[in-house]
């Protein structure tokens, strides 16, 4: 299993990582804002995750670190 | 005493900036500087310098912003034409707080213009040359020595200032020959903490800019940047008083105007005319004092310019209305003869 | 083990881009390149004017803001002042394409030893989204309301092909930032780019199809559609010229 570590509040709630997870690890938090005014990312599934890092990858703000 | 040799002018200014310690030099042809460019490519590669021949003005003047905010010693010359280019990057280095020396050596102008000498750039010189708030250092030289003695003390004012050095001459100076003794002292190199030459790991890292968007920091360093130009005013002035002891009339001219100039004041004086000469070797700062003390007992002024009178502005705001300042000019590329200022002379004397 | 964290020549300084820009993650990848090559120490970088134009602030190398399309003339500069260190432009097309044409040519012909990377997104972002040199034939911008005509205002430059015919450059590839496989695809390059200099090879430039979703009018996941409908079929990514290859 691996680890994800988000800066939440460097979020923009663009969503990139959220297309290119493969296992349906992440999701929009809809009831949270971060004090840039955006919904920020949250693993709802973190047991799926394989450490791709393809959220990573595709991350325009680097707000993401992956642990295996 | 030093050996002199026969030099051009814009050849005395290419090897002064090889002995400022100048090894990087960035320009575009244009006549009348040519000379320097040539010159340039002819050593910079024996003493493992870069001479490069830009695409374009812009280009140049950008080239030199980029080895200048490495730290080193760094110049381009054109002509008025070119320096209108430059314009963007010369307000680029001042914004940046880079220094550079530049050389225009004037031709007629507005447009394309002539081939011939003018000092018709001197509102563009003397009041910033491009956007924003800033100056330049401005050295007018009257001789090829000059030539080469502004040139060095142009890389070291530009350096102390963290500023653009102007030599401001014309195409008479360039293409002039005279001996030139070239035994000078070049003074020690100033640090550059600020320069962008790598981290190495071991420091913050260095930022070349002039973006400011908070209007409050940008006000804020754009009078810290005057307070260092009234530094300059109070303490680099240089100009040159001929013959103004007794003088009831005083001329003010730079560069070629004040040789013709001091040919017709010897003419005036065998005449029992009481004239004498200022000359401004400093166009920025403007030896504005030096005239204003000179209109507590002169009674007239004449202005002697290649242009259509640019000078007799600051002339005028330094008499502050004290004495009549009256223009003695030809331009497009003409120079007064000295019968034409000895007939304003001689006018003023009436 | 950490597979995937923040290069050490990002600072930590949040990037103004708009949400799901993709300049951010081409600014990720140059920093990784830094990272891997050991370069940071030596590196100068060239920032440009456009929405670009504050990532001085975003890499922790020593950093040089330039006039706009100038960076080009700014980096010869630079290099040619210290050739041991590395010096990159990072440059968007309105910069690039359009005010620094001659700048941008020249130093390929020159065969400057350098390393530009160029982001393509077919607008100009900072100014509010008008028609940029790259813009698409019939592509609506602010400046283009009606689309693109290329009967009134001629046709898009396509870069890496106008470069390819000089003699100068050493390596030109057009990649994108649009899936995974593309953004690894383009890391490759810009790792080469900057390898090339290193090596003393000459110009490398890197062309990167980029989104606007924001002046492109199209949310983030759309955006990165746009670039495999639109922008891919008009601007073919690939290697278009790399004389190491070719020797």
């Amino acid at each position: 299993m691996a680890k994800l570590t988000f800066k939440t509040e460097k979020c923009k709630g663009c969503g990139l990582c959220v297309d290119a997870c493969p296992k349906g690890v992440l999701a929009l938090a809809e009831d949270k804002i971060n004090q840039k005014g955006h919904h920020p990312i949250e693993a709802v599934n973190e047991a799926a995750c394989i450490g791709c890092a393809f959220c990573a990858t595709m991350c325009p703000d680097c707000i993401i670190k992956v642990e295996r | 005493m030093a050996e002199k040799v026969l030099m051009k002018g814009n050849e005395a200014i290419a090897e002064a900036a090889i002995l400022a310690g100048c090894r990087h030099y960035f320009g575009y042809p244009i006549t009348p500087q040519t000379e320097i460019a040539a010159y340039m490519a002819k050593r910079m590669p024996k003493i493992g310098g870069t001479f490069l021949q830009a695409e374009s003005e812009i280009a140049a003047i950008n080239m030199v912003y980029g080895v200048s905010a490495t730290g080193k010693r760094v110049m381009t010359s054109s002509s008025s034409p070119g320096i209108s280019l430059k314009g963007e990057g010369l307000s680029y280095l001042a914004g940046a707080d880079l220094p550079a020396l530049v050389v225009n050596v004037q031709r007629g102008g507005p447009g394309l213009g002539g081939i011939q000498p003018s000092q018709s750039d001197y509102f563009q010189a003397t009041k910033g040359g491009a956007h924003g708030d800033f100056h330049m250092l401005v050295l007018a030289p009257a001789s090829v020595q000059e030539m080469a003695e502004l040139t060095v003390k142009g890389f070291a004012l530009a350096d102390k200032y963290r500023m653009t050095a102007m030599i401001l001459a014309d195409g008479t100076m360039g293409q002039m020959m005279e001996p030139v003794s070239l035994d000078f002292a070049v003074g020690e190199a100033v640090e550059k903490p600020w320069a962008t030459n790598g981290t190495k790991l071991s420091r913050p890292h260095n930022i070349i800019n002039s973006l400011i968007l908070k209007p409050e920091r940008l006000e804020e360093l754009n009078f810290e940047r005057y307070e260092r130009y009234a530094k300059i005013k109070e303490t680099e002035v240089m100009y040159e008083e001929y013959m103004m002891e007794d003088a009831e009339i005083c001329v003010v001219a730079f560069g070629i105007a004040a040789r013709v100039s001091k040919n017709a004041i010897n003419e005036a004086r065998a005449k029992g005319i009481k004239v004498g000469l200022i000359r401004p070797i400093t166009l920025w700062p403007f030896p504005e004092k030096a005239i204003a003390a000179a209109a507590e007992k002169v009674k007239k002024f004449i202005s002697v310019e290649l242009s259509m009178g640019q000078m007799i502005e600051d002339v005028r705001l330094a008499v502050n209305g004290k004495a009549p300042v009256t223009l003695c000019n030809r331009t497009g590329g003409m120079i007064p003869a000295p019968e034409q200022v000895l007939a304003a002379i001689t006018e003023a004397a009436k | 083990m950490v597979v995937f964290d923040k290069p050490h020549a990002l600072t930590d300084a949040p990037l103004h881009y708009c949400p799901g820009c993709t300049h951010g993650i081409v600014h990720r990848l140059v920093a990784e390149v830094i990272d891997e090559l050991g370069i940071e120490g030596r590196t100068i970088g060239i920032a440009p004017v456009g929405c670009s134009v504050m990532s001085y602030d975003y890499f922790n190398c020593d950093m040089i803001e330039a006039a706009h399309g100038r960076a080009p003339a700014v980096a010869t500069g630079v290099k040619r002042s210290d050739p041991e260190n590395i010096v990159f432009t990072y440059q968007g097309d309105g910069d690039l394409a359009s005010i620094g044409m001659a700048e941008t040519v020249h130093s390929a012909a020159r065969n400057e030893n350098i390393t530009i990377i160029f982001i393509n997104n077919a607008i100009y972002g900072m100014t509010g989204g008008q028609m940029a040199p790259t813009s698409l034939p019939g592509q609506v911008t602010q400046t283009s309301p009606y689309g693109r005509d290329t009967a009134h205002c001629g046709f898009p430059i396509k870069v890496c092909e106008l470069l390819s015919s000089l003699d100068g450059p050493e390596y030109l590839e057009r990649v994108a930032v649009n899936n995974v496989k593309n953004v690894k695809n383009a890391k490759k390059a810009i790792k080469k780019a900057f390898e090339n200099q290193v090596n003393g090879k000459g110009f490398s430039l890197v062309e990167v199809l980029s989104t606007c979703p924001t002046n492109w009018g199209m949310t983030p996941k759309r955006a990165l559609e746009w670039i495999d409908e639109k922008m891919i079929p008009y601007y073919p990514l690939g290697v278009y010229k790399d004389r190491s290859a070719e020797k």
